[in-house]
């Protein structure tokens, strides 16, 4: 509690506590009337205090001014009637303090809260000076300095490792538990916390540009870009106001005259002036107008939690309604980078085919030299290869062991009268030839990611209606992906604006309150991210382009947490309606008990402060997203 | 040109206020407030001075809500 809020609760226990007192004192008359004015005066001085301010800067239908009105009016009544009952004026400020409390106490609570979720914003950076490790702020640390990271620190700026090795817990970025394990070379993300080793690392970035500093700028100014709900109850916060008030100005004057003149019989002014002032009591829309970007903003922060960044309220709100998904193939559904995933071999032993391929490929930093190499286990010793000849579009060939080698495609072994089999699997075939005997050949392909039939089938779960691949990979390869993922619809061989004009194609075709969203990995698709309703950009860690791009940032790679976006999204929506229909639902019957009579004041403040409570309680529920 | 400021106020409604509030006043061409993040997003229009503007700003806010603060 601040200070504000502690003086607050001084001020409610001190006059609860008079108010009770008083109720054992023997007065009457003028001195009661003093007694309860004094509590009266605790309570809500500052209300008064407020609503004149209100009335002179014109703004007449400011909360304070009408709580003022409602609460001084009944005293009026109590004095008039002459009742001595003056416990109702003061309690109904009592309860509207309380209310209040509440409200500001929870929702500082809840941003502490969520501000804490993402506590991933280091307090300093080590730097080396004359051997000694010095403590500075990560902000004065510039590009190209060398900062050591020790185990059990956060990594307070991007960069590159110069030396050591360690595992980094990189949960808090993207809710991934299992440790990202990095050695000299990698580059290395702000926010993970060191979990082993000692890291020596040259910073790439400045902390401004960190991924850090991008990542809470982000989820913190989410809210800022509101929502189709918030919007909504902006402008329904704007009349509202103003109709209870003409309709307690209304309720206190018309009903007494047409009693009057029309029906001949007796005015009561003093029961239509109460039920009046009862309407003012219910005429503040906080609890609406607070839930619920309080709902959205603990909805981003859970969301956040598991790795999921979502750029604004209104992409929440738009993630909830989405029924198509629309998918780039590579580095989305599949790693995006070449594996073998399969050897054929005849004669020569599997291994053996393989370090020949690696050992004549060794030269070499094409992909899929790469990925021959990284197959192979053991060390490659290019001592081992000489007279290494390069035929572009073919393939290699090289003397390895004393051997003549040649690793290549179809048009390699035809122009050295090679007969090769052909190969039924899809992907790209490497052929193997050795003293111009066939040896076999190997199959490489884009590896599909684990997670991504899971992917699929959650999305289903979540009511999803299409999936649709996107690739420019050729159709064989498209299909069996398609096919193994039980995706709906595969576009194959596009070029990336071929993209655009599917999803635009796919966008036409779609019913007006649904979305579409592209998935892609944010570095060339860009374009379509933009188009498509929602962009969701996977594997962003590290990846300013795709944080740029997309509407909403999956730390991870993982294709799961779409399905869990779009269930966060619909918890909070629904979180939202309820929040929204039960707090209207509940000023409208209050205001029809309250001018039917049924309703009194004690009531409505009851009912009133009891609604923000419950719909703030609602709200935070939103950051609970385990089992989404 | 957008700014960004740190805004104190209480109540959710009285930050959509200040809002309006905002975005009526001359010189800014555009006002979004964060009442949970406790931030005021202000684009000025062309030539404006955000200083000077700001300080019109606070008065109008403070018209709307008497205890708001803004941090400029």
């Amino acid at each position: 509690m601040n200070k504000k809020q502690k003086l607050m609760l001084k001020r409610i226990i001190i006059a609860s506590l008079l108010l009770i007192a008083l109720q054992f004192v023997p007065i009457t008359g003028v001195l009661q009337l003093i007694c309860f004015l004094a509590i009266y005066g605790i309570i809500g001085y500052d209300i008064l205090w407020k609503s004149w301010k209100g009335i002179r800067n014109k703004q007449v239908f400011d909360e304070n001014f009408l709580m003022a009105v409602a609460t001084i009016g009944v005293f009026a009544l109590a004095i008039y009637e002459q009742s001595g009952d003056y416990n109702e004026a003061i309690a109904v400020m009592l309860f509207y303090q309380i209310g209040e409390l509440f409200q500001s106490y929870a929702v500082g609570k809840s941003r502490r809260n969520i501000t804490a979720l993402m506590d991933i914003r280091p307090d300093y950076a080590n730097i080396e000076v004359d051997g000694q490790l010095t403590k500075v702020d990560p902000y004065d640390v510039a590009v190209g300095d060398i900062i050591v990271v020790q185990p059990g620190e956060k990594v307070p700026l991007d960069g590159i490792v110069l030396d050591g090795k360690a595992s980094l817990d990189t949960s808090a970025l993207t809710g991934e538990s299992v440790p990202r394990n990095v050695v000299v070379g990698d580059e290395i993300t702000s926010g993970c916390i060191n979990i082993n080793g000692v890291l020596k690392i040259r910073t790439t970035k400045e902390f401004d540009d960190s991924t850090v500093a991008k990542i809470l700028e982000l989820v913190e100014n989410a809210t800022s870009r509101k929502s189709k709900s918030e919007n909504f109850i902006s402008k329904f916060a704007r009349i509202y106001t103003p109709f209870v008030c003409y309709s307690a100005l209304a309720l206190a004057i018309l009903p007494p005259l047409v009693n009057q003149f029309i029906w001949q019989v007796g005015a009561n002014w003093e029961i239509w002036v109460y039920r009046a002032l009862t309407f003012l009591v219910i005429s503040c829309p906080c609890a609406l107008v607070l839930s619920v970007p309080l709902s959205f903003f603990a909805g981003i922060g859970g969301a956040s939690k598991k790795g999921i960044l979502v750029k604004g309220s209104n992409y929440l709100e738009a993630l909830s309604k989405i029924k198509y998904v629309v998918f780039d193939k590579t580095g989305t559904l599949t790693h995006g980078v070449f594996q073998v995933s399969a050897v054929h071999h005849n004669t020569l032993a599997q291994e053996k085919l393989l370090e020949y391929a690696a050992l004549a490929e060794c030269a070499s930093s094409h992909p899929i030299s790469l990925s021959l190499q990284r197959a192979h286990k053991g060390e490659i010793n290019r001592n081992r290869v000489t007279d290494i000849q390069e035929i572009s579009g073919h393939g290699i060939v090289a003397k390895v062991d004393g051997k003549y080698v040649a690793v290549g495609n179809d048009k390699l072994m035809a122009q050295l009268h090679v007969a090769y089999k052909k190969c039924h699997s899809t992907g790209t075939i490497i052929h193997i030839a050795i003293n111009n005997d066939y040896a076999g050949h190997i199959v490489i392909s884009d590896v599909i990611k684990p997670q991504s039939k899971e992917a699929i089938q959650d999305l289903k779960k979540a009511g999803i209606k299409k999936t649709v691949m996107l690739t420019g990979d050729r159709d064989s390869v498209a299909q069996e992906v398609a096919h193994e993922l039980a995706i709906d619809e595969v576009h194959s061989q596009l070029l990336p604006a071929d993209k655009v004009i599917q999803v635009e194609n796919l966008l036409t075709a779609k019913e007006k309150d649904s979305n579409l969203a592209f998935v892609g990995d944010g570095i060339n698709d860009a374009p379509v991210l933009t188009r498509a309703d929602i962009g969701i950009a996977m594997g962003a860690m590290g990846s300013d382009a795709a944080i740029e791009a997309a509407d909403v940032v999956l730390m991870d790679d993982n294709p799961r947490n779409i399905a869990k976006a779009i269930n966060i999204a619909k918890k909070c929506m629904s979180i939202v309606y309820e929040n929204i229909i039960f707090a209207i639902s509940i000023k409208a019957l209050c205001l029809l008990l309250g001018a039917v009579g049924i309703a009194n004041m004690w009531f409505a403040i009851f009912a009133d402060v009891g609604v923000m409570i419950l719909a703030v309680l609602n709200a935070i529920r939103a950051l609970n997203v385990k089992n989404c | 040109m957008k700014r960004n400021y740190k805004i104190e106020v209480d109540c959710a409604n009285c930050a959509n206020l200040m809002e309006e509030a905002t975005k009526k006043t001359a010189g800014v061409a555009n006002a979004v407030v964060n009442f949970m993040a406790q931030k005021m997003i202000v684009e000025f229009e062309d030539g404006q001075e955000p200083k000077a503007v700001m300080e019109e700003v606070l008065k109008n806010c403070r018209k709307v809500e008497s205890d708001c603060e803004i941090e400029f």
